[in-house]
């Protein structure tokens, strides 16, 4: 064999070298358990990943000092996804192929975890959705679970409070068309109002970002509503809220969970004032879970933990307890433990994956009065 | 009756916005002929610069009101202009001579530095934020039921008023017959003694000066979004429509488009949805609906409103 020769074969075994490794970061059992997390980190809903990014932090770093998850470390890896759809799709196939994740933790936002969901289930990694409300969501296959309530309930329990506690008879929508969880949220809260004996004055559309809406703003004044659905997130309902306040639009709005960022209240200011929104779970509950978990971010991080921030604290809790149980951490038995957790306690309450691989929660609503956050009521689940 | 005024108010308002931004592009391609699709990239960074300007002066916590307003306007279409020079003399002169698409990717090139720079924690950061406190928006008057409020009022008066001095600048002053000469024949003004590279120069300045002004306002109605949002895309898009249906190049032309465009935008848009009350999709084309201008206008009028007569263009 001459040198030539001799070089190409090395050559030939240093590329398949290269690409065994590049593929081979598959999950073998030794080093630490990677989980990956797509979420947010910047962009317009920058706060929702910055939450549950901090939160699932915390539970990886008290898991690990225990001694971690079947004897092993656990490892995160975040990728940021602005908050975009083909960032999303894009986070989720780095995670499982570049960096070997054995499960997928996010998104958020209902239309980047349909845009992330398809890539896990193909791919046989299990990928739990803290908080995407969208019913959509686990109906991308079994692989794909969540540990929110969903839009359907959450929109009853709006029309529920706005028509029993608040004694509301005419209601307006006004909702984000550019987003899975705005539009849906929307159309199911209709749904429960008229079954209630509501009437519905006006349904109106923007499209996130763009907020130059003074017409259907102008709808909004002229329909003489005593409340506004706004199913919009945080950066475009704070917008939307102080506007609507300066064009004399009295009706109290309330809104979903994607209110739920501290920036809300920087940019709306004091227009927020007695409105409502309904959440997944407050900080100033006292059940223990919540103190205990609401005492140890805080430390950490000199913050307060909205809901996304215990979403993902009760996700990253319910992926341990499901890898404790499994046979393996591969993807068939990973997926097998997730979907047959029973009565999990977490911060946002206890519950089951149920058949469709959702979880039956109960939601608090928040009424925003000089500024802070207090509890209005809390509705069981059903 | 107050539906009306107050469609009315809200599409001038609109219009001004539109037609501020719409005047840099259409002095641009009147010039260079080529379309800066980084302009609305100045446009965001003209509000967040208002936005640090405020901040340093310590007018978003102690409340400033209409002078305060007026200061830090001026120094960002300060900086906002500089901006511009600073572009054009770095990125585009080198290129004046190549190819036009040269230029136009160029462009693009800029536009997307400028967003994903703006981004950086050092600079502007990743959260929206608001500058409404420089100078909340009032009540001035009461027309009827419809109030009158001061960023509508703002935006219009600073709309007409730039919009009248652009044109006795491009009409009446000696750089605007040098800026009217070079867009007329670049080399021909060149050998009858016009500075081509300082007339560009100016050129940008103004174009950029006036994407602060509407940065600004844009920021104080809709509170700032992320330098890379697709939120000031749209808007110096809809702004490019507006130079476009007017006819580009020409001033009066982009602020009849502006116009036109936050009459379909606004006023259209409020009367067909209350005609359909009911049909949901009615009022979700919105955005459509501009668009559908854009082609029926340039169906009619291949140039735009106001772009047959080329000695009109600046």
């Amino acid at each position: 064999m001459d040198l030539r020769g001799w070089l190409r074969s090395k050559m030939v075994l240093l590329v398949l070298g290269l690409l065994a490794f590049a593929c081979g970061k598959k999950e073998d059992g030794s080093g630490p358990i990677k989980i990956g997390h797509f979420a947010s980190m910047t962009g317009a809903q920058a706060t929702f990943g910055i939450s549950t990014d901090r939160a699932i932090q915390l539970a990886i770093k008290e898991r690990n000092a225990k001694g971690g998850v079947k004897g092993r470390m656990i490892e995160v890896k975040t990728i940021d996804d602005a908050g975009k759809q083909s960032e999303a799709a894009t986070a989720v196939t780095r995670l499982i192929n570049d960096y070997g994740a054995v499960a997928i933790l996010g998104e958020v936002a209902s239309s980047l975890s349909l845009a992330g969901g398809p890539i896990a289930q193909k791919s046989k990694i299990p990928m739990i959705s803290p908080s995407s409300t969208n019913p959509d969501v686990t109906s991308i296959g079994d692989y794909v679970s969540r540990v929110c309530f969903l839009d359907d309930f959450q929109g009853w329990v709006v029309a529920k409070f706005a028509f029993e506690n608040l004694k509301a008879k005419k209601a307006a929508i006004l909702y984000d068309q550019a987003q899975a969880y705005s539009s849906a949220l929307g159309k199911f809260f209709e749904q429960s109002w008229k079954e209630m004996g509501g009437e519905i004055t006006v349904k109106a559309a923007y499209t996130g970002g763009n907020l130059e809406i003074s017409s259907q703003l102008q709808q909004l004044a002229g329909s003489e509503s005593d409340v506004i659905f706004l199913p919009g997130y945080y950066s475009d309902a704070a917008t939307i809220i102080r506007k609507a306040r300066e064009q004399g639009i009295k009706a109290v709005f309330i809104g979903g969970d994607g209110w739920d960022s501290e920036e809300l209240h920087k940019i709306a200011g004091n227009a927020l004032d007695g409105n409502y929104f309904a959440n997944h779970y407050s900080p100033l509950e006292d059940r223990p879970e919540v103190k205990n978990f609401v005492e140890k971010y805080r430390a950490e991080y000199k913050a307060e933990p909205d809901g996304l921030a215990a979403l993902g604290y009760d996700a990253a809790l319910l992926l341990f307890d499901a890898m404790d149980r499994a046979k393996s951490l591969a993807g068939p038995d990973l997926r097998d433990a997730i979907n047959s957790t029973k009565n999990f306690t977490g911060v946002t309450g206890t519950f089951s994956i149920d058949a469709k691989r959702n979880a039956k929660k109960s939601a608090v609503i928040i009424e925003i009065k000089d500024g802070k956050q207090r509890i209005a009521a809390r509705v069981e689940k059903k | 009756m107050s539906d009306l005024l107050q469609t009315t108010i809200n599409t001038l308002a609109l219009g001004g916005l539109y037609a501020l931004i719409a005047l840099g592009y259409t002095l641009v391609y009147g010039i260079l002929r080529f379309i800066n699709f980084a302009h609305s990239d100045v446009v965001a960074w003209g509000g967040w610069i208002a936005f640090t300007v405020a901040s340093a002066l310590g007018f978003l916590t102690g409340g400033g009101g209409v002078l305060a307003m007026m200061v830090v306007l001026l120094i960002t279409m300060a900086l906002c202009a500089a901006l511009g020079v600073t572009i054009e003399r770095l990125a585009y002169r080198p290129l004046r001579k190549a190819p036009r698409l040269n230029v136009l990717i160029t462009a693009i090139g800029v536009s997307l530095f400028l967003q994903n720079v703006g981004l950086l924690d050092r600079l502007f950061g990743t959260r929206p934020t608001t500058i409404v406190p420089v100078l909340p928006n009032t009540v001035l008057v009461e027309l009827g039921s419809v109030p009158i409020r001061i960023y509508d009022v703002l935006t219009i008066f600073l709309a007409v008023g730039l919009v009248f001095a652009l044109e006795r600048l491009v009409y009446r002053t000696k750089m605007g017959r040098a800026m009217r000469a070079v867009s007329f024949d670049e080399r021909i003004a060149a050998l009858m003694g016009v500075n081509v590279n300082v007339v560009v120069s100016v050129t940008f300045a103004i174009g950029s000066a006036l994407a602060a002004a509407g940065g600004i306002l844009f920021a104080l109605r809709n509170d700032l979004r992320l330098t890379a949002d697709s939120t000031w895309v749209l808007l110096g898009l809809k702004a490019f429509v507006a130079a476009v249906v007017g006819g580009i190049g020409n001033v009066r032309g982009a602020a009849a488009g502006a116009l036109l465009i936050a009459f379909v935008e606004v006023f259209v848009h409020f009367w067909i949805t209350k005609l359909f009350a009911g049909t949901e999709w009615v009022g979700q084309l919105q955005d459509v609906y501009v668009f559908v201008i854009l082609i029926v206008v340039l169906l009619w009028k291949p140039s735009g409103l106001f772009g047959k007569s080329t000695v009109e263009k600046v």
